[in-house]
């Protein structure tokens, strides 16, 4: 009983470390940048797929894959926001205005993105294997990619945590969260700090995608069950906050495994369950101010 | 309600042409192919998610992404009660059943704000599709359902008659006080409440008055479709579909949506069997673009460009 238990609790929190990683790549969007990206899960379809092309045509490995597709998509999101949502800003009279309008343009993301990528990819699974051995851990077996991409997400987040909590332009970026206008004010750049937020949660995407394709098969539509699973999480950790959004990663990981254990086509169900009654309830999360 | 408000020259003149429109239509079956009442079926499916989406969201600025799920609901209950009633009274179930889901989703719910509504909203079509199907799957041990198929020329005429008592209902509350109260509520909600709104009531209200006409227009076409399943009635395309068509066609007139529905509707039609791909990339950048560039849409494009051809008539009030 307890070891079931133990081997539940360790499966979701395999699960939680990636969710985790999506989840605080949104709340930086949405949180910071105030765009709740639908798009979030193309993001990580495209770390996916890039991962996945440069293992199999060039062999190179796809934790040193992460490194290679982090910042290209950074770039791509730092871009998309000096642009499309930088003039959508300009061009909203409200900030409740512009969030409309952005989650809609995130909307039309989705479709650009996905739909390139089907007419470049095509639209079947793909996958590899890699790190795909079993690994001996408190009497239960778990694949090593499992337990590597766990520890690379951990790390990641801990590293983007401490970013943000000890460095300069992180104090930047926590004041922007809080407050756009005043943070504007005292000095901080608003338009560059938002565009990096939203380059950072391209980033984190990336690296989840990269370490999701690891674990799983992937396909050009990959991305929308995550988009949901992210903003489940962010809603869940409070919007707008990032420890929030770690924590709610892990809690919704280890939920959704309990779950699966009980009835695993409930997965789903359970999550938007969770999701509607705590909009009813507490639609600041627990997190939340 | 004055009767005199309603009957103004200008809006007599507007409502003859309509009903020579709609006098035109009903007449296309007889004498156009079978693909034009196809076509026109579509169009006009997606006239009625437009314009009720905009019935509500439009004047309040709640965001809502439910559409599909109130398409949905129509679709089941003319599915499971298809054939064994009358036509007319499957279609009044079917959007009777998604007006009482809007009351109480909206009673529910219509005090979250912002984007927090379009969130909820959201997850309320995939819980529907989701749960729907482990009901099929582990109760009745089914998937999907068999649809009693209508001919393309009654979905037409019915598509039809909806789509008229709608752009009546819609024209009415528009002109109505409480047409004036919903724009008050997207202005500023709280002075509306102080004003004497009935805040919730009114938003509950409209909310499920539009979710009634999408719920009928599912009835509808689920007679289309010989069969159906959880992903097919409960499809998120539907909730977002109606929210670009307004905006790419503009909110500020009535005509607006229709002409957006129209536009992109066609633009499906022409490029989904063939291109799907290219269509939706099509679609995505038509959404980026109306969003960046057409404020008020192709309707606010062509105020813009009478306005410039022959000058300004009225004060812009």
């Amino acid at each position: 009983m307890i070891v079931t238990f133990l081997d539940i609790v360790i499966a979701g929190l395999l699960m939680g470390g990636i969710y985790a990683l999506i989840a605080v790549g949104l709340s930086l969007q949405y949180g910071v940048a105030r765009v709740l990206n639908i798009a979030h899960g193309e993001f990580i379809m495209l770390g996916a797929f890039g991962t996945w092309m440069l293992y199999k045509m060039v062999g190179i490995n796809p934790l040193i894959t992460l490194a290679m597709c982090g910042p290209v998509l950074f770039l791509i999101g730092f871009f998309l926001h000096k642009t499309l949502f930088r003039s959508l800003l300009a061009s909203s009279a409200s900030a409740d205005i512009f969030e409309g309008r952005s989650l809609l343009a995130s909307f039309g993301l989705l479709f650009i993105i996905q739909n390139i990528a089907i007419l470049t990819w095509g639209a079947d699974i793909k996958s590899y294997s890699y790190l795909n051995y079993g690994v001996n851990l408190a009497g239960a077996l778990f694949a090593a990619n499992r337990l590597v991409t766990l520890l690379f997400a951990v790390v990641i987040s801990a590293a983007f945590y401490l970013f943000l909590a000890f460095t300069r332009l992180g104090k930047a970026i926590r004041a922007a969260a809080q407050d756009p206008r005043t943070a504007g004010l005292m000095g901080v750049n608003i338009n560059k700090v938002l565009a990096l937020c939203f380059g950072f949660g391209a980033l984190m995407a990336g690296f989840a995608g990269g370490l999701l394709s690891m674990r799983y098969p992937i396909t050009a539509t990959m991305g929308m069950e995550y988009t949901i699973i992210a903003i489940i999480v962010v809603v869940l950790g409070g919007l707008g906050s990032i420890v929030g959004s770690f924590i709610g990663g892990f809690l919704l990981g280890i939920i959704g495994s309990i779950v699966t254990y009980i009835e695993p086509g409930l997965a789903l169900v359970a999550y938007y369950v969770i999701f509607i009654l705590l909009l009813l309830a507490k639609p600041t999360g627990i997190l939340g101010k | 309600m004055d009767i005199t408000t309603l009957i103004s020259k200008k809006s007599l003149v507007w409502w003859a042409i309509i009903l020579i429109i709609f006098i035109l239509l009903a007449f296309v079956p007889l004498y156009a192919p079978g693909y034009a009442a196809i076509l026109l079926s579509s169009i006009l499916m997606y006239v009625i998610l437009t314009i009720s989406w905009v019935m509500f969201s439009g004047p309040t600025g709640y965001m809502s992404l439910a559409p599909a799920a109130f398409f949905g609901v129509g679709i089941y209950a003319s599915a499971i009660i298809g054939g064994k009633l009358p036509f007319p009274i499957v279609v009044g179930i079917g959007g009777l059943a998604s007006f009482c889901l809007a009351l109480l989703v909206g009673a529910l719910t219509l005090r979250l704000r912002g984007i927090y509504f379009a969130i909820f909203t959201f997850g309320l079509v995939m819980l529907m599709a989701h749960s729907l199907l482990f009901w099929e799957l582990h109760v009745t041990g089914t998937r999907g359902r068999f649809v009693i198929v209508m001919g393309y020329n009654t979905i037409y005429y019915y598509l039809l008659g909806i789509s008229m008592l709608l752009l009546l209902t819609s024209y009415l509350i528009r002109r109505s006080k409480y047409g004036l109260a919903l724009q008050s509520i997207g202005q500023e909600e709280d002075a509306a409440a102080h004003t004497g709104v009935n805040v919730t009531m009114l938003k509950v209200t409209i909310f499920a008055i539009s979710a009634f006409f999408m719920g009928a227009a599912g009835a509808v076409m689920a007679t289309k479709w010989t069969y159906i399943d959880p992903f097919i009635a409960f499809n998120p395309f539907y909730s977002f579909m109606p929210v670009v068509m307004a905006i790419f066609g503009g909110m500020g007139q009535l005509y607006g949506p229709i002409i957006g529905a129209a536009i992109l509707t066609y633009l499906e039609e022409f490029l989904i069997t063939k291109f799907a791909e290219v269509y939706m990339l099509i679609f995505g950048t038509i959404l980026v673009i109306a969003i960046l560039y057409l404020h008020d849409g192709l309707v606010g494009l062509i105020q813009k460009w009478r306005r410039r051809i022959w000058g300004e008539r009225y004060a812009n009030t």
